[in-house]
């Protein structure tokens, strides 16, 4: 009797200590998710004020606002050219993504399910490649690009720099890296049985990448091109390192053009960052599993 | 052909004669079923990627080492110079040492704090506590941005007081500090870069935080157990029982924290080209063979010294998978 109460007692004790340790938690974690949201809401409140009212107020933007508008995005769509740079971003993002997808696919087809000599060491160039730090190619990358011909219809200077084939190139090869040794560890977990059931029924190599292993990769491929989606439509160092002409970059890159124009007027950078940030915030709020099990696939086997 | 179907077809054990014809000739039978068509399209699925790759990755990490030992300003004849370059580097070029060293402090700042700032994160979610999922989509939101979209959303909060930056505004609003001593966080050589590496971290916590997570879920659960019942408490049981059995993904952080803090460029090229404080070695290299001037040979010459460091973390990685491909 009297052991049973003293259990009791101590349960309750030992309940309400861990309900205190649990607050303590969430008060540390809502306290840090704030500071974490807030850059992303000072820069969309400050998107939404006139400029005007900032600069009159002593306080500057720390302040509550008189007036909330889209002005600063309106001004910022009719002065600048940003139908242009999304088009741009999307010419270069969407072949660059399929095309990544494509290859390093049938890249890792061939790695995954068929043993060779130099198996391991073609996955090991690709890895190792897609590790190395742009900027280490990036001088002979430059160079080649004002040397190579390219014929008109894929460049219209003839050259491969200042093209969006050439953004597409460098993107497309640098992500396959990554790409083809996330899809050959998950085609490895794939059942062996089924390309060799398909071999006796006679199916060649393209019938089993396509018809067997592709349908059964759609989930890494489609966690895959989440990722390469964002990544490439983030890109700002290729960018701005093989576009000459301002008006060719895509919505990243073009920021930076116009950091000195608007240097002055805080809130229509405001306004252009969200412009920049919404498409990867919204994919982002769309297709969350995507992310993290692409990322997942990333760095843990199978 | 006719031979193997009904031996692949019946999962019942074969009889032993069967199975001691059939064992040896089980490990080639991919090749044995390959005709001359497919591995001819083995061989181009495999053979243009590759070719590609390999010039446009690992012949120009050559080119960058030969020009490395130039002096070639774009232009007219390329001459070789042995190591003058790299003297000149070493001795006399007065960006070098700072840009090797912000890019060590970025590197001490992750390994640090950033890195292990996501991992206490991811261990804090990974217990079934209420809104886990609504922390975990704030915290990895800014991995989601372009990094030119971080830089201009921290200068916003950085910029000085005539320029409306949020964070001096609020300091001298609330009188902690006068006007005239607000800091000019990404103008003042002596602390813009620390300014620059809590914009940095903000991305990179999150990133390592999902990454932990995946590790974390992927760890048995009744290794858990196990420990709790043996009275383990849960820091315990985190360094002894889940932090060992985590060490592929450990290696993983690592390489993705050493790569990251490398690769760094865009947040201080956005805020001011690499200058005046903020000197790194990827920007150097573009300063000087790109944008604004045409010094192939110096700016090869960093690439290489960046490529050096850069080795350390892709062998790690690389012995990682080749292990565990062996097991």
């Amino acid at each position: 009797m009297t052991s049973t109460a003293m259990v009791g007692e101590r349960t309750t004790h030992d309940r309400a200590r861990r309900r205190l340790r649990r607050a303590g938690l969430h008060l540390f974690l809502i306290a840090l998710a704030l500071l974490f949201a807030w850059p992303m809401l000072d820069a969309v409140y400050m998107s939404l004020r006139p400029y005007g009212e900032i600069v009159i107020n002593p306080n500057g933007p720390f302040s509550l606002p008189g007036t909330l508008n889209l002005n600063n995005y309106t001004a910022v769509w009719n002065s600048q050219n940003l139908p242009g740079f999304y088009w741009n971003t999307a010419v270069i993002t969407i072949p660059a993504v399929l095309l990544t997808l494509w290859i390093s696919s049938m890249l890792a087809f061939a790695i995954a399910k068929y043993s060779w000599r130099f198996n391991l060491v073609v996955l090991m160039i690709f890895t190792a490649g897609n590790l190395l730090p742009p900027q280490v190619i990036i001088v002979p990358l430059y160079r080649l690009y004002l040397l190579l011909p390219v014929p008109p219809p894929l460049s219209g200077n003839g050259l491969m720099y200042d093209q969006f084939i050439g953004l597409i190139l460098i993107h497309t090869t640098f992500q396959t890296g990554f790409c083809t040794f996330v899809l050959s560890n998950y085609m490895k977990t794939l059942s062996k049985e089924l390309v060799e059931a398909a071999q006796i029924d006679g199916a060649g190599v393209f019938t089993i990448y396509s018809r067997v292993i592709l349908p059964l990769c759609r989930p890494a491929m489609a966690a895959m091109a989440t990722l390469l989606f964002t990544w490439i439509y983030n890109d700002f160092f290729w960018a701005m390192m093989l576009f000459g002409t301002g008006n060719k970059r895509p919505i990243t890159a073009a920021l930076n053009n116009l950091s000195g124009t608007y240097f002055t007027d805080p809130t229509q950078i405001a306004a252009i960052s969200v412009m920049a940030g919404v498409p990867t915030i919204l994919l982002y709020m769309f297709l969350q599993r995507y992310f993290i099990r692409g990322l997942t696939l990333g760095s843990t086997k199978g | 052909m006719s031979e193997l179907e009904p031996q692949a077809l019946t999962p019942a054990p074969a009889p032993l004669a069967g199975a001691g014809v059939h064992a040896p000739g089980k490990k080639r039978r991919h090749y044995s079923l390959l005709n001359r068509r497919d591995k001819v399209l083995l061989a181009v699925m495999v053979g243009i990627p590759l070719f590609i790759f390999v010039v446009l990755i690992w012949a120009m990490t050559l080119v960058s080492v030969v020009l490395s030992f130039t002096d070639w300003q774009g232009n007219g004849p390329i001459h070789f110079v042995g190591l003058d370059e790299y003297t000149y580097l070493f001795t006399k070029y007065p960006d070098f040492w700072p840009a090797l060293s912000h890019n060590l402090l970025w590197l001490v700042f992750f390994v640090c704090i950033a890195t292990p700032m996501g991992i206490l994160l991811a261990v804090l979610l990974d217990r079934q506590i209420r809104g886990s999922r609504i922390y975990q989509t704030i915290f990895f939101m800014p991995v989601v941005l372009s990094l030119a979209v971080v830089g201009f959303i921290w200068e916003l909060q950085y910029s000085p007081i005539a320029g409306n930056g949020f964070i001096d505004s609020a300091l001298v609003a609330t009188g902690l500090i006068n006007a005239r001593s607000a800091p000019d966080w990404l103008g003042d050589p002596s602390i813009n870069i620390w300014a620059v590496l809590v914009a940095a971290s903000w991305r990179h916590i999150g990133y390592i935080m999902v990454l932990y997570l995946a590790g974390l879920k992927s760890v048995d659960p009744s290794l858990r157990e196990a420990a709790a019942m043996d009275g383990a408490s849960e820091r315990q049981t985190f360094i002894h029982v889940v932090f060992p059995v985590m060490a592929p993904i450990n290696v993983v952080i690592v390489v993705v924290t050493v790569i990251e803090s490398l690769r760094a460029f865009d947040i201080v090229y956005i805020i001011n080209h690499g200058k005046n404080g903020l000197q790194l070695l990827s920007t150097l290299i573009t300063n000087n063979s790109i944008s604004e001037a045409s010094l192939i040979g110096r700016g090869s010459a960093i690439a290489v010294v960046l490529l050096t460091i850069s080795l350390v973390p892709i062998v790690l990685y690389l012995t990682r998978v080749m292990r565990s491909e062996d097991q």
